[in-house]
């Protein structure tokens, strides 16, 4: 958002860099239950951005002080591996992912049915293997499956998608190019049955007029993030129904 | 924060109130509270200032250092923003580093204070990749009743705006001002059963599902949000808080000045 750069980011005809048009999201790919000792979980790809879910609990709670009578409490650890920006990102949390973690975990505590589990935790790993713009919508994509493949009930999974500004255009799921040089950021995440928000953040500069139209746009791909979120329990799924697995 | 518990009488006070909308305080539901500005309070710091909303107090200092610049902006001077809940300001606050609570909040001020280009960074450069100005601004919770978050926005923003530069101190040329070009304003809603109020208090705080904030420049366009809280937002909401944001901030932005 504060970088400045002579690369022309939509050129004349409204075309990305990476070919995409505005309203455009990045191909997304999602896979539930890919590892073998987490209750539920989940890999997802957009674009070159590339995430792990897991999910473990409901369990008991750590540390115990956290332990709420009334219900499950959720804790999130979004984690950016060393490797996954081009230059070595130091490990353990900082600041940033500390505030993410936070939102995600907020975010998801909407749609779990906390209440069926008290005292208890459940625990949302979200390890970023490559990062290209739009990692917390993508943690949180791929943690709602995962949730959903670890079996907890939900009232709804939760998609997430960014929108912003580049080059003066409102455009969907910001590039790692658009995100460095664009004039806004606005990541959302929706419980899709109601419309509803639950993961809401902007940076930058917008009028009201260019962020209405970027939260369309965002509710608009979010309801079609939702649909693969779906199709990629369905295959999972699908499966054990044939016997070909013991779930 | 979460953890301390308000009364279901409490609780069904404010809703009740809500209904009728009204408050315990008094206010309507998009009244802020009274603000109260008390700058060059500390004379070791560069820029300060205290601010009351209401009961919640914040104390922001700036300290301005010469340092390295970043690898990516050799020529922009660096500004950085901490925020301490000490507990002093709220039984419900304890020593130790600064939590999640702590952290969300130094960054969403620091994120409208950064994205509306307040403070002119690139003004900040001593030596082209060398030597840059590091504007450190430092927030301390002093009483906590609720709204730290524009609480803290008008205390950092009230601070940078008086900050000096101290050249003379460091030989670095003549002290100036720190270049700062706009006045960001933070406008925080909750959302309390179905109804949303502007700049809660701790009662109202602790029983809301949803908050909203949202940091608006001089002209009114959006700098930074910031959703938190379990509960969801409708659309609807959303744009009530956000008509709300503009209003209001552009009242507070008269109370700076």
């Amino acid at each position: 958002m504060s970088g400045h750069t002579d690369m022309v980011l939509v050129d004349k005809k409204g075309v990305r860099i990476d070919g995409r048009k505005a309203d455009e999201h990045r191909p997304v790919h999602i896979e539930a239950g890919v590892l073998g000792n987490a209750d539920g979980s989940a890999y997802l790809e957009i674009g070159k951005n590339k995430v792990l879910a897991a999910v473990y609990g409901p369990r008991e709670c750590h540390p115990r002080h956290l332990q709420d009578p009334t219900k499950a409490i959720i804790q999130c650890k979004y984690n950016m591996q060393a490797f996954s920006v081009s230059d070595r990102k130091r490990p353990g949390p900082d600041r940033r992912s500390i505030e993410i973690s936070k939102i995600i975990a907020e975010a998801l505590e909407k749609v779990v049915l906390t209440e069926l589990y008290p005292r208890a935790s459940i625990d949302v790993y979200i390890e970023i293997l490559q990062a290209n713009a739009g990692t917390r919508c993508a943690g949180l994509t791929a943690a709602s499956v995962a949730l959903a493949d670890a079996g907890i009930p939900m009232r709804d999974i939760v998609p997430a998608i960014a929108a912003g500004k580049a080059d003066g255009h409102v455009l969907l799921d910001l590039n790692k190019e658009e995100d460095n040089y664009g004039e806004a950021d606005v990541p959302l995440a929706i419980v899709p049955s109601t419309d509803e928000i639950v993961l809401l953040q902007m940076d930058g500069n917008m009028t009201r007029k260019e962020f209405d139209k970027a939260l369309d746009m965002a509710f608009g791909a979010c309801h079609e993030l939702y649909d693969v979120q779906k199709a990629a329990l369905k295959k999972r799924y699908a499966v054990s129904k044939e016997g070909d697995e013991d779930e | 924060m979460s953890e301390y518990v308000i009364s279901e009488i409490k609780r069904d006070h404010i809703m009740n109130l809500l209904k009728e909308g009204r408050r315990e305080d008094g206010r309507s539901v998009d009244d802020i509270r009274d603000i109260q500005i008390m700058t060059g309070c500390v004379e070791s710091a560069d820029g300060s200032a205290r601010v009351k909303l209401g009961n919640t107090e914040v104390i922001a200092g700036v300290k301005i250092i010469p340092g390295t610049p970043f690898g990516d902006t050799p020529d922009s001077g660096v500004l950085t923003m901490g925020a301490e809940l000490i507990p002093m300001a709220h039984p419900s606050f304890e020593s130790g580093p600064p939590g999640e609570n702590a952290i969300e909040l130094a960054r969403v001020v620091d994120r409208g204070i950064r994205e509306s280009g307040m403070v002119d960074v690139k003004q900040l450069c001593i030596t082209a990749g060398e030597e840059v100005w590091m504007c450190f601004v430092d927030m301390y919770a002093l009483n906590y009743d609720g709204n730290l978050f524009d609480a803290s926005n008008l205390a950092a923003v009230c601070a940078l705006r008086t900050a000096v530069i101290p050249g003379e101190q460091y030989g670095k040329g003549q002290n100036r001002p720190l270049p700062v070009t706009c006045t960001p304003v933070s406008v925080t809603s909750v959302k309390i059963g179905n109804d949303l109020i502007l700049d809660p208090n701790f009662d109202e705080e602790m029983i809301s599902s949803a908050r909203l904030t949202v940091t608006t420049d001089d002209k009114g366009n959006f700098r930074a949000m910031q959703k938190g809280g379990n509960g969801s937002i409708t659309r609807d909401e959303l744009n009530l808080c956000l008509d709300r944001a503009v209003e209001k901030g552009k009242a507070v932005r008269k109370i700076i000045g």
